[in-house]
């Protein structure tokens, strides 16, 4: 050891303090953005925003009598109608790759091939809505091929979260179970289900958080922007939240564009931070059961 | 919290001067001519194309405690998860020879590894308890067989964990996690667990070696009350738990199963001068 130079490097501890700045720094500018974006969306919406926007339809014309009645109820069945279907998929297709697939090629080929999907640009998966649900299946631009494109959106995220949680359930629970005699099944479902439903549950809530959020491919497969009524069936037509902010911010008239389309945001972050608190709150609320 | 320590000494049971040295060791001339439980026969194991174990032959006679020793790596552990086929859980891995349990080739396909596996329990080295409560705990091998009527369930629980010397501990508290208990009442209460499914054989893969001495006491002095009811075959890297709790000793060594015997004759006169120097401590 005494071969170390002394005051080998001088500006070691400056330099770390200094990159400890940095970092603070980039932390704290994401914060900064996040309340400069809302408190500019809170003073353009502000007057507007009551309860009267949120019960009315849209309007043509007059931005004091337009709401955001369809798109919220809209985006209420596409989030529900998504959870149902990408929840069991996605959920299936983890346990299968992780408890049951066997190490091979042809699981290396999905694997793969669910991460890259994760990665896909939304819009693609909205033209493959278009062509496959829309078109090919004849479902016209409703509710249920909205959903089914999201699912398409979300399934990859569901599935990779879902593979992370039942991945951090500890091995020696496995073996447990199976050494006292439970099946596969019987151990995928009493011990680890649920110990990875928090992990789960987290990745499902932020992967609505998402499909909440996208426009581009209910733009894709030829959701409505303009709509006057909620959807009675699954094939009704919908607008959904972004796409009708969307829609206001092309609006020529400057209230409709900037302050509905404010209001709109307003509606749609409130919904994204329900959606995330219950996501926290479920974390905190199953994760406590558990120990290890 | 009830602290181990604090628990009433069971006055009739002076274990520690009953099974302090080799020498005050039941007779165990007779325990090769008991009815063999599990018979082990020219058994390799293969870990994708490394060799695990060669050739390995041992008999494990009913109600006869077995203690596989050796020094890390030498394949004990190994041949233990054969017994119950918890190595099939490894991708890649390989068995040739066979294992008889009762008669029947545990190997041969027609074999339920499930069924298999409530006949031959398994505790582990490290307690693993589910994250549930003490009852749900015990409850769960009967439960995944089954037995569905909660006061058979109540009876099983019980049952488990007075064999495993835990009622007295937990009986109040048997709704409360079990992750909440002390690590060896935690291994305990994997013994109970396993002991739940009703097993013949039950397996031990170090189940003292994470603990303090006065809980390894205990789980000793509990293997010596199991063995009456079923066959014990336990991994130990403790030289002196072979020698107090075991019947018959096997030592292993790369691979290779060096000697197995009457345990007083292992430790007292060894035929192998490998298993001399590994008990001597000279290595391992």
């Amino acid at each position: 050891m005494s071969s170390l130079p002394r005051n080998g490097r001088p500006y070691a501890k400056l330099a770390s303090q200094l990159f400890a700045y940095a970092c603070a720094a980039c932390a704290f500018s994401s914060v900064a953005i996040l309340v400069l974006l809302l408190s500019q969306m809170l003073r353009f919406a502000w007057g507007w925003l009551d309860w009267q926007f949120i019960t009315s339809f849209d309007s043509q014309l007059s931005p004091d009598k337009a709401g955001v009645r369809a798109a919220l109820v809209g985006s209420i069945y596409l989030i529900a109608l998504t959870t149902l279907f990408s929840v069991p998929i996605g959920v299936g297709s983890a346990i299968y790759l992780e408890e049951y697939a066997q190490r091979s090629r042809w699981r290396g080929i999905v694997q793969t091939n669910i991460a890259n999907l994760a990665g896909v640009p939304s819009i693609v998966y909205g033209i493959l809505g278009l062509g496959l649900f829309v078109r090919g299946m004849q479902m016209g631009a409703g509710v249920l091929a909205g959903a089914l494109t999201l699912t398409l959106v979300v399934l990859p995220i569901v599935i990779l979260a879902s593979q992370e949680a039942l991945r951090a359930v500890p091995s020696t629970i496995r073996q447990a179970s199976y050494a006292l005699g439970a099946t596969r099944w019987q151990t995928v479902w009493h011990q680890l289900l649920p110990a990875a439903l928090p992990g789960i549950m987290t990745g499902v809530i932020l992967a609505l958080s998402r499909a909440l959020g996208e426009a581009a491919p209910l733009v894709a497969i030829g959701a409505a922007g303009f709509v006057m009524f909620t959807p009675r069936g699954i094939n009704d037509s919908f607008t959904a939240l972004p796409l009708q902010i969307y829609n206001w911010t092309e609006n020529a008239n400057d209230d409709f564009r900037i302050h509905v389309a404010a209001a709109g945001i307003i509606v749609l972050m409130v919904m994204l931070i329900c959606l995330n608190a219950t996501a926290v709150f479920l974390r905190y609320r199953f994760g406590k059961r558990i120990h290890w | 919290m009830m602290t181990e320590a604090s628990l009433p000494a069971r006055p009739t049971r002076p274990m520690t001067q009953r099974l302090s040295t080799v020498a005050d060791m039941r007779p165990t001339d007779d325990f090769l001519e008991r009815p063999q439980k599990v018979v082990a026969t020219n058994v390799n194991f293969f870990y994708g194309s490394h060799q695990a174990l060669y050739d390995v032959s041992l008999r494990m006679p009913q109600n006869c405690v077995t203690a596989l020793i050796g020094p890390s790596g030498c394949g004990k552990s190994t041949f233990l998860r054969c017994l119950n086929r918890m190595n099939d859980m490894i991708e890649g891995t390989r068995v040739e020879g066979t294992i008889l349990l009762d008669d029947v080739d545990i190997y041969r396909p027609k074999t339920d590894v499930v069924e298999l596996r409530k006949r031959v329990g398994m505790v582990f080295q490290k307690s693993n308890p589910f994250p549930k409560s003490i009852y749900e705990n015990v409850a769960y091998g009967p439960r995944v067989a089954g037995v569905k009527q909660r006061e058979v369930l109540d009876g099983i629980v019980e049952q488990s964990l007075r064999r495993s010397a835990l009622w007295e501990e937990v009986s109040d508290r048997l709704n409360e996690s079990a992750l909440r208990l002390s690590g060896g009442q935690q291994q305990r209460l994997c013994i109970a667990r396993a002991l739940a499914t009703d097993p013949d054989v039950l397996l031990m893969d170090e189940p003292a070696s994470a603990l303090d001495p006065k809980s390894t006491a205990r789980i000793e002095d509990l293997i010596f009350e199991l063995k009456d009811t079923y066959t014990i075959v336990i991994v130990t890297h403790n030289m002196q738990q072979a020698a107090r709790v075991s019947d018959q000793t096997a030592f292993f060594y790369e691979g290779h199963l060096v000697e197995a015997g009457a345990t007083t004759d292992v430790f007292t006169k060894p035929r192998q001068k490998q298993t001399e120097e590994y008990i001597t401590g000279r290595f391992g």
